[in-house]
């Protein structure tokens, strides 16, 4: 029947297991993943190069604006408080496009989470990409797993110095670059690469550089799996949004149970025996130092590497691939109480297979229809709502706006003629990169007319002001009322803006204020 | 300690306190934190070699990198000099009006004339710059000495009947109350006010209005206009620096009271004099 005389067993012993954990004060077991092969991990490489792509290289895309706004496609431009994205361009006072921007990941990430479980943490976090690249620098130095564990239990020879001196000293230049990719996005990146280097940048540059060096170093090459197991929140979060429909990493222990390393034996011996070998491959590929078979822990970042590390081994064995597979909670129960006849014994692999050795019928496979349930549409709903949202308001906005204060001290000042007087600070918001010319108007306020300090032209209802590009220009204005005109202490009326070319406008209502008995 | 506890989960000997079973394990201290602590030590020795520390029976060490965070603010305000010192140029080549002319210097003298009035002038003239009974309010457009930009320049620079200053400004009222009858003092004081609002009793305008041609014209002027060049106030419009109304108007005719304003240009110096009428010119009742 089985023969497991081609599988080689991995002396690995799963060091973050539920079984084996330690005191919490204990040092940490180092983990040494072996390198995993399969459809999974090409996956993650895919993965990988797209996300280190798109960070490494945003920052160098250009975007034209014109003359009067940086080239840069996505450039957050502290100094001058304006954010760049391809042809957005978000104020301070628009952040909450970025605050909607991150309320939409967080209802993706509820969305993601309770489809296909941890996929953010076993493929595209940040930690989890990092600690790969790492790996994959600490696989070619020192090889794979039995000579990395083989080096580290030996003793400080040159060899072991060279080696771990020139890991070391890649994680560093790759922290480096890490650190150094993250600055490009706040500063023209061209200039601020030769400034680099050139030893002109500003101190915060070399700061920010030497910051997320050391942390990308250390969090990356040092702690690990000690981040997502102790410092990240989010796998106590994520717990709470799987369901029993939840994609999750899972061990089928219904067809892998009872695992044996001498199946042959066993079934000579009339027991029944199940699919597992026991070879502990699926611990030694581990990034988080687990045993999967353990069942659902909170460690787990749900990789997969696992399941390529089994699906390899059951193809040598000629078996089904999927001993260790994606499955929901209700599929996995389900086939343990057939494997189980209803929990009236341990498993037992005949339950679950014809005579001819196939999988029964009665064995539950994912179905896509799971994907599509209440909770994902509601999650899906919120979603896109917000997305409906924000791209209703970003198409709708406006990029030309009116700010009036009026002069706090004092109120209202008489002039000779008994006529009331009332000062403004009006603000213009020109928020295109082009300069405008822009029409200012009083409405209501019956004689009204207005002057602004600077600008020599006759009083009146309505002032041409040209604007800088992409600039908010403060006026004084004066506001004055005839004597005769006035209604009341308060009177409200309205500062238009109006763009003759765009045809834009906005309006701002302001109040005039006047003694109580006005001449 | 007699009795050493060594706790069975870690084996670790305990400190012997005990709070209901509760033990403290001895654990050492971690070798990282006893590490920082000693280089912290270093440091504060190397720190108080290099900068000041020591207190002597005078002063401090000096420290051997020379540190003083009062050359700190030296330096600082040397470097703000530096940077405000093209326009202050500027201002100083330039007059009141070509000043107010230029945005960017208008924007300037208008933001260190405001900081400079904030400390000179507010005692009298108001926060705002609005006034008082017997202070006048610089936001409107009625001026005693007259209010282009450099009649208010010469205003702040020399003052008002400031004494000690021999190019003050001057102009006194006399007291009517010694040289007209009281009568006559209602009559003139109803005839003013008739000038800019209704009047109590009709009847005294018009023998208030002989009163006024013949002791009050040689200054304000046969319409009441008033003369800027003698500071008599224009008596036509609506606004009374001491209170409008006849009692108020009567009480200034009988016995007149006059401010006083300070001479400036000695004390502030001309440039600051020159950022404050662009100031106070652009409160929206320069001419």
């Amino acid at each position: 029947m089985l023969d497991n005389t081609q599988v080689e067993r991995l002396e690995a012993e799963a060091v973050n297991s539920a079984k084996t954990r330690q005191p919490l004060y204990a040092a940490r077991k180092k983990i040494f993943p072996k390198r995993a092969s399969g459809s999974f991990r090409r996956f993650k490489w895919l993965v990988m190069a797209i996300t280190l792509g798109i960070y490494y290289l945003t920052p160098w895309l250009r975007w034209d604006r014109g003359p009067f706004a940086p080239d840069q496609a996505v450039l957050l431009d502290l100094a001058n408080r304006r954010f760049y994205f391809f042809f957005i361009e978000i104020w301070p006072q628009e952040f909450y496009y970025v605050a909607g921007l991150l309320v939409m990941a967080g209802v993706g990430l509820f969305l993601i989470t309770s489809t296909v479980g941890r996929a953010w943490c076993g493929y595209t976090c940040p930690q989890t990409v990092w600690v790969d690249l790492f790996l994959v620098v600490e696989r070619a130095i020192e090889g794979d797993r039995n000579a990395r564990m083989k080096l580290d239990a030996g003793p400080w020879t040159v060899r072991k110095l060279v080696l771990r001196a020139s890991k070391h000293a890649i994680w560093l230049v790759i922290g480096a670059a890490t650190g150094g990719a993250w600055i490009f996005y706040f500063a023209d990146a061209p200039t601020l690469f030769v400034e680099l280097f050139t030893g002109t940048a500003a101190p915060v540059a070399y700061i920010t550089v030497a910051v997320l060096t050391a942390t990308t170093y250390t969090f990356g090459g040092l702690m690990r799996e000690q981040v997502c197991t102790y410092m990240c929140p989010w796998p106590r979060i994520q717990a709470a949004m799987l369901d029993e429909n939840s994609l999750t990493v899972t061990y089928n222990d219904w067809r892998g149970e009872p695992r044996s390393r001498h199946a042959k034996k066993v079934v000579a011996a009339g027991q029944p025996v199940g699919d597992c070998v026991d070879c502990n491959a699926c611990v030694a590929v581990c990034p988080m130092g687990i045993d999967i078979r353990d069942g659902q822990q909170l460690e787990c970042i749900t990789c997969a590497l696992c399941i390529d590390a089994c699906d390899g081994v059951m193809d040598k064995l000629g078996r089904e691939r999927g001993l260790i597979s994606y499955a929901t909670l209700s599929d996995y129960n389900a086939n343990m109480m057939l494997a189980t006849a209803d929990g009236s014994s341990s498993v037992n692999p005949s339950l679950v297979r014809t005579t001819d050795g196939t999988f029964s019928d009665k064995v539950a496979h994912f179905h896509i229809r799971k994907i599509f349930r209440p909770r994902t549409y509601v999650y899906m709903a919120v979603w896109s709502l917000i997305g409906l949202g924000l791209l209703y308001s970003l198409l709708t906005r406006d990029r030309l706006e009116i700010n009036v204060l009026h002069d706090r001290n004092p109120q209202f000042v008489t002039l000779s003629d008994g006529s009331i007087r009332n000062g403004y600070t009006v603000k213009l918001l020109n928020m295109i990169p082009e300069p405008r010319t822009i029409v200012v108007t009083i409405q209501g306020l019956q004689g009204a007319e207005m002057s602004v300090v600077g600008i020599d032209l006759p009083v009146g209802r309505s002032v041409p002001i040209s604007v800088e590009p992409d600039r908010l220009k403060m006026l004084k204005v004066f506001v004055r009322q005839p004597a005769g005109q006035i209604q009341g202490t308060a009177q409200t009326f309205k500062f238009r803006v109006e763009d003759k070319a765009s045809f834009e406008s906005d309006e701002y209502t302001a109040t005039f204020n006047a003694p109580e008995i006005a001449r | 300690m007699s009795n050493e506890h060594i706790d069975e989960v870690t084996g670790v000997s305990t400190t012997g306190h005990e709070w209901d079973g509760i033990r403290e394990l001895n654990n050492p201290l971690p070798r990282w934190w006893i590490i920082t602590f000693y280089i912290t030590i270093v440091w504060a020795i190397g720190y108080t070699i290099a900068y000041p520390a020591w207190p002597m029976l005078t002063s401090a060490t000096k420290g051997v990198l020379g540190y003083s965070s009062r050359n700190d603010v030296g330096n600082e305000l040397a470097a703000a000099e530096v940077a405000k010192g093209k326009y202050v140029a500027a201002i100083q080549s330039k007059t009141v009006s070509e000043i107010a002319s230029d945005d960017a210097l208008r924007e300037f003298a208008i933001a260190a004339g405001g900081a400079a009035f904030k400390v000179n002038c507010v005692q009298c003239h108001g926060s705002g710059a609005q006034g008082s009974k017997g202070f006048p309010n610089l936001n409107d457009d009625d001026w005693l000495w007259g209010g282009k930009a450099e009649q208010i320049q010469q205003t702040i620079t020399h003052g008002i009947r400031f004494a000690s200053d021999t190019d003050t400004r001057v102009s006194e009222m006399p007291a009517f109350g010694d040289v007209i009858t009281a009568d006559q003092i209602q009559q003139v004081s109803a005839y003013v006010a008739s000038l800019s609002g209704p009047v109590s009793d009709q009847a005294l305008v018009a023998p208030g209005a002989k009163v006024f041609a013949e002791n009050c014209v040689a200054c304000h002027g046969d319409n009441a206009k008033g003369n800027k060049e003698l500071g008599a106030p224009d008596l036509t419009d609506a606004i009374w620096l001491y209170g409008p109304g006849e009692t108020a108007i009567a009480a200034q005719v009988r016995a007149p009271k006059h401010g006083v304003m300070p001479a400036w240009g000695a004390r502030l110096g001309e440039t600051k004099v020159k950022e404050l009428a662009v100031y106070v010119h652009s409160l929206g009742g320069g001419e």
